[in-house]
């Protein structure tokens, strides 16, 4: 197995101030950037501040920024840069810095506690729920998201302005609601609320966050712009207001209240 | 720029000094969209504005169709309603296709970008001091971006017409075809390709219902709009170049410049 | 303070180790996997305050990895399915030695918990006629794991997390727990740092949930993460509860074997599920050389008939591949071991020659990617390369089965930290089964022993804060001691060498005189900078816990002289009518430092439920 002395440089310090230090450190063949980061913890700074779980791409700890790319160490594989290429390695940079690789991720739980929860009707008399295979699938690709919260850190609605973070929920709370809204059995009508408290208009839909996306969820295609229309259905389409007025109307939102 | 406090050079925030740290040439992808972007509106505005030479027997520049006002003659296969504008007659019906481009989710990415470097790459910070995305006027007008898609369908149909049309030779019999037929064919195909995969398109053949298993045609609609749609952005691109070579050979054959090449 | 969290309350800047901060509650529940999470919905839902206290972010755990399913028999797929089948099925799969309390009730009430996560919004995939799904699972007769695609356990997580949000329960993220204080016989509350910030916690609370997994980071080839290093287990010895099953640690046959940096890593029993065969470096699909006598009757003897299976289940008996994991396991480590192993040192998984590419991208998509990403290897176009690795501990606390309670008033088990659900070994889908099951009963029975206090709770003794305090930060007080993560590393290779899959009396006799050599290396660690947010501490911390548990695994592993389920001893080859009916039980011992081991009788099945083994 060939190995080599990569090139690491990693963001060191806290929200008093820090700097990229050089780490060189010994790698081999089939490697990822966060194995180079252990061995750095294990041999040369064993108080590196770095999160991490699964190291399979499946938990979405590990997010970090790798030559100032919104990326997951796990699945940044060394093969992918060349031998004498430098790597730097920062923290995610939306997010106030702890220490070292981490940051205070709060914003994303706090916005996960604004939005109303799923609202089922009464199950089956034989106590089931009966959906179609066809109705869930556009949820259940929303549900592979893993919070790796790349997505919010790359959203320059955030990353570049931090008054915004209150009026805006970010792309990982937008395929929540788009998840909801296309849930065939919910009953909650969520438009208002996206457009509303999540700031779903601050989207300009310049498709970072699908761009980084560990998952390959095409959170812009898929969640963001059907959200908007959805949104344009309810506030800004007079042909669906007069549709309704002479009872020619869609009955999807049928049964549904603001929540 | 970017000295921005509020960005990632904010006071929360790691210390790092870059805008970026990115290391890739990221700078050339909205580099192209302006220069591509910046010419095609230079080439554009000229041509609405000369109000000549968009017409060659059989051949009727896109810009120009339907020709609605004080068009030459043969040009005009929907009279002339606006006969007494004052202006050329592109002028009357380019705002369609324009807001149709300018409200479309794809060319409001590329130049977000490219024009406003709001971002100008992914995780590059922007110049901006303050930012409220499409929430206020005149932004918030990116809304209707459905009803352009209404009237770029009947445009659409408009340029089937006009390339109907155009399998006659320059004395309007039938069964011919020349080079131009060719081009204006590969342009509608490509409108065709853009105006269908358009998300508001998706959205309305059947994205907006939550139960598709009780709407099995329109269910099966969106899936193939939702194919198409996944290469909204190269259709918007091709037929950006298709419409505007499309008009240069006419502007070309109008002229003088060259003949046309007449296969049969 | 401003400078407090908004979430969390927890102190940001570097200076602010001082204080001690203090929450009280009535449950506390130590874990946030699915098990911790259900328990503590249970819990709310019973009225109690409650709390959640977990390593790492919410919705991290690794019930995330969890992929196959979950184990329940609603009967969507075969209307003859129901829990008798289910409970059989558990207790041949766990070699009879489970206990069988435990086994019913999570047959007989994990249908109920699955329909409960839809409740509130999970997205299973679907029948035909719009019921939750069930797929076909080593072990088990019938299919029966409702499942979303190969990422079942995210799906599971993610709609605990979000209920657990909704409704409102505090989470204290990146937070360990390193002590259970008790008063007099009953837990009074526990002790914990913020990982963030070093500063520590006393939680009072007289009922105290363990929901804190497994222990397989104690192993090198491990699918287990970072946080797996037996804290429930480790918590409940040194609060005086007991461990039962210890020696029974269940290698998963299939782990990725390349590249070394996801050496471990797991890959999904659903690959054979869904018609994925194993084959030696030869090119022979092997499985069907090491049937076991006891699964003979339900197990096709010939390709012709495995192959059948998979479209006509009613006429055809189960391929071998899907045998339950210990004896796939074991005839794979055989293979390897006789030089029939591939170059990297494993088998090969092949789906790639026997389904479509559009069926695996389809049913299999996450670990399409896991292999694309992290191997480059397409699994439509090649074989995967597998190979055991640890996956998950049967042994654990010694519970009660009906409410969860350990020996100790107060202090409660669940998941994979509890031990006797699942015997000596495991069957794929029962896990998550368990941690709903089972964390809802704990959740209730905490709370109706919290509110049946009254106002004359169990008080926190401040010697013990005070202990319990010098003991976390002893780490900084040596000097010119070891690196932790040079005595793990060592732990690991030792605990994978002499205690794995395959053991021997001289191997595991090896390994108990290796780890009383650590336990002295580790009085002396040492680690550098300070509190905030220092890995380097925090896996000091956690070293304790690791050796400890080792130890209990390789004293028991000693001690049961036969082979069953997860323990394969090389110089007792075959299972023990004797030790079928035995538990083995280890405590701390009266010296708090090593692990007294005794043996226990299996709890007395009644009549009734021994009929269905006649």
């Amino acid at each position: 197995m060939s190995g080599y002395l990569l090139k690491l440089r990693i963001w060191r310090g806290d929200k008093d101030g820090g700097e990229i230090k050089d780490y060189p450190v010994e790698v081999s063949e089939g490697e990822v950037v966060l194995d180079a980061i252990h061995r750095v913890q294990g041999t040369q700074a064993g108080d590196l501040a770095v999160r991490w779980n699964c190291k399979a791409g499946k938990c979405g700890s590990c997010s970090a920024e790798v030559n100032g790319r919104p990326r997951l160490m796990c699945m940044c594989r060394l093969s992918d840069f060349e031998e004498d290429e430098v790597i730097t390695v920062t923290p995610m940079r939306s997010f106030p810095v702890i220490r070292d690789l981490v940051t205070d991720v709060s914003f994303n739980y706090e916005k996960a506690k604004e939005l109303p929860a799923f609202a089922p009707p009464e199950r089956d008399a034989d106590g089931k729920r009966r959906m179609a295979q066809i109705d869930v699938e556009r949820g259940q690709e929303f549900r592979k998201c893993i919070e790796c919260f790349l997505c919010q850190n790359t959203c320059h609605v955030v990353r570049d302005h931090e008054d915004n973070k209150p009026a805006f929920a970010g792309p990982r709370f937008f395929l929540r609601y788009a998840e909801l809204d296309m849930h065939p059995l919910d009953t909650h009508d969520r438009r208002e609320l996206a457009q509303g408290a999540a700031g779903l208009g601050m989207c300009n839909i310049t498709k970072c966050c699908t761009e980084v996306c560990p998952e390959g969820i095409k959170i812009t295609d898929n969640a963001i712009i059907p959200l908007k229309e959805r949104v344009v259905d309810r506030k800004y389409d007079p042909l669906v207001w007069l549709g309704n007025k002479i009872g020619l109307r869609n009955k999807d939102y049928d049964g549904r209240t603001d929540s | 720029m970017a000295s921005t406090d509020t960005g990632v050079t904010g006071p929360t925030r790691a210390a790092i000094e870059a805008r970026t740290l990115r290391t890739d040439r990221w700078w050339v992808s909205p580099l192209l969209t302006f220069v591509v972007f910046s010419a095609f509106v230079v080439y554009a505005t000229i041509r609405a504005f000369m109000g000549r030479d968009y017409y060659a027997s059989p051949y009727l520049s896109p810009f120009y169709s339907p020709c609605l006002g004080d068009c030459v003659e043969g040009a005009s296969d929907f009279g002339q309603p606006f006969r007494a504008f004052p202006l050329s007659a592109a002028l009357l019906i380019l705002i369609f296709p324009l807001g149709f481009r300018m409200t479309c989710y794809y060319y409001r990415k590329a130049y977000y970008r490219a024009f406003w470097l709001s971002p100008p790459a992914c995780a590059v910070a922007e110049p901006h001091q303050a930012y409220s995305g499409e929430t206020r006027l005149p932004l918030i007008l990116q809304n209707v971006h459905r009803y352009f898609w209404y009237a770029a369908v009947l445009v659409g149909l408009v340029l089937t017409f006009d390339t109907v049309l155009a399998f006659r030779n320059a004395e309007h019999e039938w069964g011919h075809m020349g080079l131009g037929t060719l081009l204006m064919l590969v342009n509608i195909t490509f409108i065709w390709l853009y105006t269908l995969s358009c998300h508001s398109c998706r959205h309305t053949v059947g994205g907006r219902l939550r139960h598709f298993s009780k709407h099995p045609v329109r269910y099966r609609l969106w899936t193939w709009v939702s194919r198409l749609n996944v290469n909204h952005g190269r259709y918007a691109w091709y037929s950006l170049f298709s419409v505007a070579l499309v008009d240069l050979y006419v502007w070309l054959l109008a002229t003088g410049t060259i003949t046309d090449v007449r296969f049969f | 303070m401003s400078d407090r969290h908004p979430m969390t309350g927890n102190l940001m800047s570097g200076e602010a180790q001082g204080g001690m901060e203090r929450h009280a509650y009535d449950v506390v529940v130590i874990g946030a996997g699915g098990a911790g999470l259900r328990a503590a919905i249970a819990a709310h839902d019973a009225g109690a305050r409650t709390a959640i206290v977990c390593k790492s972010l919410l919705g991290k755990a690794h019930t995330v990895m969890a992929e196959g399913g979950i184990a329940a028999a609603m009967g969507n797929r075969w209307p003859e399915d129901n829990w008798e089948v289910h409970f059989r099925d558990t207790m041949r799969g766990g070699k009879m030695l489970n206990n069988w309390r435990m086994a019913q009730l999570h047959a007989q009430e994990a249908p109920e918990r699955v329909q409960e996560l839809e409740d509130w919004g999970a997205l299973f995939d679907r029948t035909d006629d719009g019921l939750i799904s069930q797929r076909d699972f080593g072990g088990h007769k019938y299919a029966r794991l409702a499942h979303v695609g190969d990422r079942t356990g995210l799906e599971m997580i993610r709609t605990l997390q979000q209920r657990a949000v909704a409704l409102g329960i505090d989470v204290f993220m990146e937070c360990t727990v390193t002590d259970v204080f008790k008063d007099g016989d009953a837990v009074s509350g526990a002790f914990a740092y913020w990982r963030e910030s070093g500063r520590f916690i006393v939680f009072e609370a007289p009922s105290v949930i363990l929901a804190t997994g497994g222990i397989g980071k104690s192993f090198k080839v491990t699918s287990n993460s970072w946080e797996y290093t037996g804290d429930g287990h480790a918590l409940a010895m040194r609060a005086g509860a007991s461990l039962i099953n210890m020696e029974f640690v269940q290698f998963h046959p299939t782990g990725m074997v390349w590249p070394p940096s996801v050496k471990g890593l797991l890959v999904t029993e659903s690959v054979r599920g869904d018609g994925g065969i194993l084959k030696n470096s030869q090119g022979e699909r092997f499985m069907f050389d090491y049937i076991p006598e006891f699964f003979k009757a339900e197990t096709a003897d010939t390709v012709e008939e495995a192959d059948a299976w998979y479209d006509d289940k009613k006429n055809n008996r189960r391929p071998p591949e899907l045998l339950p994991r210990d004896e796939v396991a074991r005839a794979i480590n055989s293979e390897i071991k006789a030089g029939r192993g591939t170059p990297h040192g494993g088998i090969y998984l092949d789906i790639a020659s026997r389904r479509t590419p559009e069926f695996i991208r389809k049913r299999l998509p996450s670990m399409y990617h896991q292999f694309k990403e992290l191997a480059d290897v397409d699994i439509t176009a090649e074989p995967m390369e597998i190979g055991p690795t640890c996956h998950y501990v049967m042994g654990g606390v010694e519970v009660d089965a009906d409410t969860q309670e350990s020996a100790v008033t107060g202090l409660y088990a669940v998941g994979e930290c509890s031990g006797g659900m699942h015997g000596s070994n495991r069957l794929g889908g029962n896990s998550l089964g368990d941690l709903l099951v089972f964390g809802k009963r704990a959740g209730e029975s905490a709370t109706s022993y919290a509110s049946s206090l009254g106002g004359t709770r169990p008080q926190v003794d401040e010697a013990d804060v005070k202990a319990a305090q010098a003991s976390a930060l002893a780490p900084f007080e040596v000097e010119g001691g070891e690196n932790p993560y040079t005595i793990q590393s060592d732990l690991q290779q030792s605990m994978n060498d002499l205690v794995g899959i395959i053991r021997t009396r001289a191997e595991l006799e090896e390994s108990l005189r290796e780890i009383e050599a650590f336990k002295e290396r580790a009085r002396t660690m040492v680690v550098e900078g300070h509190r905030q947010y220092n890995p380097g501490w925090h896996l000091a911390l956690d070293l304790r816990n690791m050796l400890i548990v080792s130890e209990c695994i390789a004293k028991a592993a000693l001690a049961r002289e036969e082979s069953r389920g997860g323990h394969t001893r090389d110089d007792f080859p075959g299972p023990s009518d004797e030790w079928g009916t035995k538990n083995l039980v280890v405590n701390l011992d009266a010296a708090g430092t090593g692990v007294d081991l005794h043996e226990k009788p299996l709890p007395e099945m009644p009549d009734e439920l021994k009929g269905y083994f006649a």
